[in-house]
């Protein structure tokens, strides 16, 4: 069970939130080439090891935040609000 | 040496001290005309028709743990083509075909028991969209009938049916000719025939890396034993697809997420269909040993954990007792994950990428083991000729470009 940390509400387990996906995609500019709308829409890095990803307190306050949370591990590194800087990618913790 | 009655009854005369292992386990040569990364299901069978329908031999199978160590033996070991798209139905029902002639194909028992998939309807809509299934199902060629309430409550009786239900059952469609195999023993069996051809199977060798030559053709992989050259390279890794790719510079269309699977204490025959519910996404069949056999959604976030949560087998339980409130006092044995690569279309991936010399076979997410022999057929075919199978035409990446997908995140009968 993993514990995340709403930065409204505080630390509170999994079954309250809800994943969003991948943070920071940048929509392309809507003259972009038919390959660059696909690999905007479905291509992503889908990293072993750190992601930068979307939570939303959905049974809860129902706010979304960005989460740093490795995926062997599921350790979550950093919480940040949303539009906030990407934090630098930091080492992976062991 | 042929696996028969025959040579068991040598064996028990001779206190079974003739067998020899099953596949041989040589040391990597430095070059081969095709390298296949990935020794499960889908690369064992790519590695066996290369040989077996293409008479080509100089092929590696290049596994970083032991075969069939990752989804090939963490699935539910259903086996069904109840697909609602043409060229679903077609490549499903022919990965069908072939297990029905696995065993004798490969002169090993997988165990195919073709004890009918039943998919519960639990309003007037699904009702009505399985009569449009089933419809579908006839018009390709493939077996399915709609049942009505009493002919779910015959065919399964252990199942919670009366009206005051969570959720009240009242009727649902069945595939005959589904049903489940044994995981094992469909890797085993394609290392070993593959073997017997000439194919190398190399395990305990992780890829880390691509050689690449002109124009940035793939031209081997760089492994923990070694560099090995080779004409062509596939791979065939499943939920780690995204990881091989990276190290060719390859971005995929794929997210990572673990699946989880349960079994409780074997018990006496309880259940002999394999029963989905799509209100709850629980399935459960029942093993030969007598385990129920329990799967139900992905954990809903990028992982590689190959172990699930715990939120997530907690509400897989909850909608196994609402179908089956009997099993409430069995005890779960075993929990464990795989790591399924999910596309957006819940449709694979089988042919060239845009590297020369690199194939691929992945995106199968959830529904991975079905197809374990259409699968290895399809990219066995384009890694010989070079051409798309013609069962694997619709299913390329440039769909992620044009668009033109194969959306069966509905018909694959779990929710994504």
């Amino acid at each position: 069970m993993m514990l995340l940390n709403c930065p409204w509400c505080g630390a509170r387990d999994e079954w309250e939130f809800v994943c969003g996906g991948t943070s920071h995609i940048a929509r392309p500019a809507l003259t972009a080439s038919d390959a660059a709308w696909g690999e905007y829409l479905f291509f992503r890095d889908n990293p072993k090891g750190l992601h930068r990803e979307r939570w939303r307190h959905a049974h809860g306050c129902g706010q979304w935040f960005n989460v740093v949370r490795h995926t062997v591990t599921h350790q979550v590194v950093s919480v940040y609000a949303m539009g906030e800087a990407q934090p630098a990618a930091g080492k992976a913790p062991t | 040496m042929s696996y028969s009655a025959l040579a068991l009854l040598r064996g028990a005369l001779t206190r079974h001290r003739h067998w020899q292992p099953a596949w041989a386990s040589p040391e990597p040569r430095a070059s081969y005309d095709v390298v296949i990364v990935g020794g499960g299901g889908h690369g064992l069978a790519t590695a066996y028709y290369l040989a077996r329908n293409h008479r080509l031999t100089s092929v590696a199978v290049i596994e970083r743990g032991w075969l069939g160590g990752g989804n090939t033996g963490r699935n539910t070991t259903v086996v069904r083509s109840n697909y609602l798209f043409p060229e679903s139905a077609r490549l499903y029902d022919f990965s069908l075909k072939l297990y029905e002639g696995l065993s004798r194909e490969l002169n090993f028992n997988v165990m195919l028991s073709q004890r009918g998939h039943v998919m519960l309807a639990h309003s007037r809509h699904d009702l009505e969209s399985m009569s449009r299934w089933v419809n579908t199902m006839h018009m390709h060629g493939i077996d399915a009938e709609l049942l009505s309430a009493e002919q779910v409550g015959a065919l399964v009786p252990a199942l919670e049916l009366s009206p005051q239900a969570r959720l009240p059952v009242l009727g649902g469609f069945r595939q005959p000719r589904a049903g489940t195999a044994r995981h094992d023993a469909v890797a085993w069996g394609y290392a070993r025939a593959a073997s017997r051809l000439g194919v190398d199977i190399i395990q305990e060798c992780e890829v880390t890396g691509f050689v690449r030559g002109a124009e940035g053709r793939v031209t081997g992989v760089e492994t923990t034993r070694g560099r090995i050259r080779a004409e062509r390279v596939a791979i065939a890794a499943a939920g780690h697809s995204s990881v091989l790719a990276a190290l060719a510079g390859l971005r995929l269309p794929v997210t990572s997420y673990a699946l989880q699977a349960m079994v409780t204490e074997p018990v006496k025959p309880r259940l002999d269909s394999v029963v989905i519910s799509p209100g709850t996404g629980v399935y459960v069949s029942q093993s030969d040993k007598g385990e129920m056999v329990i799967g139900g959604s992905l954990d809903l976030f990028a992982s590689y954990a190959q172990r699930g949560s715990f939120a997530v087998m907690q509400s897989v339980l909850a909608g196994t007792l609402a179908m089956f409130p009997s099993f409430s006092r069995l005890r779960l044995m075993r929990q464990w994950a795989g790591i399924v690569d999910v596309v957006h279309d819940s449709s694979p991936v089988i042919g060239p990428t845009p590297i020369p010399g690199l194939y691929i076979n992945c995106g199968w997410g959830t529904g991975g083991f079905k197809a374990i022999p259409a699968g290895g057929w399809t990219l066995a075919h384009v890694l010989a000729t070079g051409r798309n199978h013609e069962l694997a035409e619709p299913f390329q990446l440039e769909r992620f470009t044009s668009g033109r997908f194969v959306d069966e995140a509905a018909a694959a009968g779990i929710a994504h």
